[in-house]
């Protein structure tokens, strides 16, 4: 089962990183960043089974706290830029490309 | 034998969001997909004998942050959706080709690992008397550093979050005071004429007729007026869009007659920002 649970955290990875690659609009652009962030935590889960101790548990848990912390400091920032650009796309936020 | 059948059908319900996550247009459907997301591995922790983390991902996640991120959708426009256009060339063919390199790679390689049976964390946490008190245990003293620091960061996200989020006010808040004697020294001390007025048809869209039979240029939004001109929305009675349209064009000539230049049309404008853009 540990192997099952394995791919479908690989799976839900890179689905998020193929997001992150492909979508410009800033907020889906982070909520893949939170799937990505989601399957690490699944990973962590399961080889706590594996393994028999609950570090990994703990490990996913100081992982939620960080995102949490995460996406209300990025939630900030994609606001501000909206407010100042009208705009949430990851394209226009570029005054520093040159 | 539970256990198979919860992962089968939440991996197959997850991915599938996942899929739906990263492929739906609008932002909203996204977020609603991540929210699935996030519910299904909420059971499959509690599967695995994880009822605490369960619980945490359910309010954390599904919770606050989901919260969170529809508020910001809806502060930010909800049809603020994708623009089409690559704007570098190849991106998307080239971001699908390592994506799937990407989870090939990954898969194959967590795939031929050898695992043997997994013990599950149950004896662990029975030994100290249930998961919840084995983990309360590990946090409050092999890892209280760590969860000491943590604290300090979620407060400094918490004020970083302020700051970041407040506008400095530029000039002091006008008082009832201040509008009142803004609008009596202004050019129409008396309400501005509701659209309609005197006309066939009391639609907001529709100019005030003046009482020797012309339009009121001040009676309609010129915004929606010219929206509607541009966009093909005026009424299919053309003695009504005609009307729009003398609107319109006298609110232009009365800012003309003043010396502001009236605003451009919503093409043109676009066009400015744009090559501002480049």
């Amino acid at each position: 089962m540990t192997t099952h649970y394995l791919v479908l955290s690989a799976l839900l990875f890179s689905i998020g990183a193929l997001g992150v690659l492909l979508r410009r609009n800033a907020i889906v652009v982070f909520m893949c960043v939170e799937l990505m962030l989601n399957a690490c935590n699944l990973a962590f889960v399961t080889f706590a089974g594996q393994h028999g101790s609950l570090d990994g548990q703990l490990i996913a848990f100081f992982v939620m706290v960080v995102a949490a912390a995460e996406v209300v400091i990025g939630l900030a920032i994609i606001v501000m830029i909206f407010r100042t650009r009208r705009s949430a796309s990851v394209d226009d936020a570029n005054l520093l490309k040159y | 034998m539970g256990e198979t059948i919860t992962f089968w059908v939440l991996a197959v319900v997850s991915v599938a969001a996942a899929l739906g996550l990263v492929f739906s247009r609008k932002a909203v459907y996204s977020a609603l997909m991540l929210g699935l997301v996030m519910l299904s591995l909420a059971v499959l922790y509690a599967v695995q004998d994880a009822p605490f983390l369960a619980a945490v991902q359910i309010i954390v996640y599904t919770g606050a942050v989901m919260m969170l991120f529809l508020f910001v959708l809806m502060l930010v426009g909800v049809d603020s959706s994708d623009s089409l256009v690559e704007t570098i060339r190849g991106q998307r063919f080239w971001a699908a080709l390592a994506g799937l390199g990407f989870a090939a790679l990954l898969v194959l390689g967590v795939g031929n690992a050898v695992f043997g049976t997994a013990p599950g964390v149950g004896q662990a946490a029975q030994a100290k008397g249930g998961n919840i008190p084995a983990l309360a245990e590990m946090i409050f003293t092999r890892h209280v550093f760590a969860f000491e620091v943590t604290s300090a960061l979620l407060i400094t996200a918490a004020l970083g979050a302020m700051v970041l989020a407040h506008r400095e006010r530029t000039r002091p808040k006008a008082t009832q005071r201040d509008l009142a004697r803004a609008r009596f020294a202004g050019p129409q001390p008396s309400p501005l004429p509701g659209p309609g007025t005197y006309a066939l048809h009391n639609a907001i869209d529709m100019p005030a007729l003046l009482p020797d039979g012309s339009v009121s240029a001040k009676s309609i939004n010129r915004v929606l007026a010219r929206h509607e001109l541009e966009e093909g929305y005026t009424p299919t009675d053309p003695e009504k869009a005609e009307l729009i349209r003398q609107a319109l064009a006298k609110g232009e000539q009365e800012e003309r007659d003043k010396g502001v230049e009236p605003e451009q049309p919503l093409q043109v404008k676009d066009a400015i920002i744009k090559e501002d853009g480049e």
